[in-house]
């Protein structure tokens, strides 16, 4: 099993002189799991975009360490799952394409992609409606097929940012067995307000105490 | 890995705009109604190569802005730009991209070379090396419309940026390929087009190291 390090060391986030936050550190390894709190609109998801490295920081440095060896940024991606509001799939694609395009691009091989995308279909009974367009999904389909776009490649690191959104009790508990999963292999990091999602993780940061 | 990764970009992208036609409806329209225009404005009268290949390039020009922003303009509206970013590396995206309008633009532009000899009887005397320019031309539009197309996806004001922002950067290339086109069409031999062709040949290759170079930038926000 792989061991997993993410540290970040005092970086800042400001956009156009208004800081988002400031001097913000964490160290994790697997096996960790944090939850990040805050209001609407302080920052978390800033935070997760710059953890991922989705944006850069304005200040200090984020690394990823696969098995004590640093990985590249531009690597990074082959680490991460990430579920949230700002990440869409393909409307016009069907469930399946979409899974099968982004299997493809992490270079899974067919045999192996065909089994795992069956697997997680079924397990988030998405499975009868996976030659459809995702146009025609509901919110909370796409929200099931969002968690399977994030973790199919089994991550290291596993980002949240509020992951119930749209989701019924099926998909919540979905999120909660995942998460659990998460935290025996890799990392765990929950962008949210909701107090059920706290109790996901060992751990709680308040984004408001890094303004 | 990577040119397997632009293929499915390239992939993706065609099915994609099959399904939508997002893009292509647009364009076809705008080309229809550009010839029709030229049309009307030639009426019977007979019109100087010179002239006409003004005009030609004008229709293919202005196609290609309409039509290549689309590509990234999409991914960040539809907000998909964030899982293409978890699941690939940076040069696949521009390659894939760069393919798909490299399709489209070729698919476009002999349409409207069909079309605007129709209806104009525009004389071509070197077959040959009319099509080098205009395959050549069209490799440098493509190249710079896709990494101002980048560029462009991030900003607010995408509609009347793009425009702005290629009509500098595509200047020298349709300075030459214009110039180009029309002495080949005039039946100068291909031999004496080398200097435009080299000029032609060296904005591609400068543009396209570039935009793979500056691409990881701008994709990464």
């Amino acid at each position: 099993m792989k061991s997993i390090e993410l540290s970040a060391e005092n970086i800042s986030k400001s956009y156009s002189g208004k800081i988002i936050f400031k001097n913000f550190s964490i160290n994790l390894k697997s096996g960790d799991s944090v939850s990040i709190l805050g209001r609407n609109g302080s920052g978390k998801s800033t935070l997760i975009k710059l953890l991922t490295g989705l944006i850069a920081s304005n200040k200090g440095k984020v690394i990823l360490k696969v098995n004590g060896s640093t990985v590249p940024q531009n690597l990074w991606y082959s680490q991460i799952g990430l579920i949230s509001p700002y990440l869409n799939l393909y409307d016009e694609l069907t469930g399946i394409e979409n899974l099968e395009f982004f299997c493809s691009l992490r270079n899974n091989s067919r045999d192996d992609m065909k089994e795992k995308i069956d697997f997680y279909l079924n397990k988030v009974s998405l499975f009868d409606k996976r030659n459809e367009p995702l146009k025609n999904y509901s919110s909370g389909m796409k929200q099931k097929l969002k968690l399977i776009f994030a973790i199919i490649n089994e991550p290291g690191i596993l980002y949240m940012d509020e992951p119930r959104s749209n989701l019924d009790a099926e998909g919540i508990d979905i999120i909660c067995q995942t998460a659990e999963e998460q935290k025996k292999n890799g990392i765990l990091i929950v962008a949210t307000n909701d107090t059920d999602d706290i109790q996901l993780c060992e751990k709680s940061i308040n984004i408001e105490d890094y303004k | 890995m990577l040119l397997k990764n632009s293929f499915l970009v390239f992939k993706k992208d065609l099915s994609s705009e099959l399904r939508t036609r997002y893009v292509i409806n647009s364009l076809l329209m705008f080309v229809l109604v550009t010839i029709s225009i030229i049309k009307f404005a030639l009426g019977d009268e007979k019109v100087d190569n010179e002239i006409l290949t003004g005009l030609l390039w004008i229709a293919i020009f202005f196609t290609s802005v309409s039509g290549l922003s689309r590509t990234f303009v999409k991914e960040e509206e539809k907000e998909t730009s964030t899982a293409l970013k978890l699941s690939t590396g940076t040069d696949s995206v521009i390659i894939g991209k760069l393919f798909f309008n490299l399709i489209l633009t070729f698919a476009l532009n002999l349409l409207i070379l069909i079309l605007f000899i129709l209806i104009t009887e525009y004389q071509i005397k070197n077959l040959s090396g009319f099509l080098v320019v205009i395959v050549l031309g069209n490799l440098g539009l493509v190249s710079a419309s896709t990494i101002i197309a980048a560029i462009i996806s991030k900003a607010n004001s995408k509609g009347t940026l793009y425009p702005v922002l290629s009509f500098p950067i595509l200047l020298p290339l349709l300075i030459t390929v214009i110039n180009a086109t029309k002495l080949a069409s005039l039946g100068v031999e291909t031999d004496k087009l080398f200097g435009e062709i080299q000029i032609l040949v060296s904005y591609f290759v400068v543009v396209t190291v570039t935009s793979l170079m500056l691409f990881k930038f701008i994709w990464e926000d």
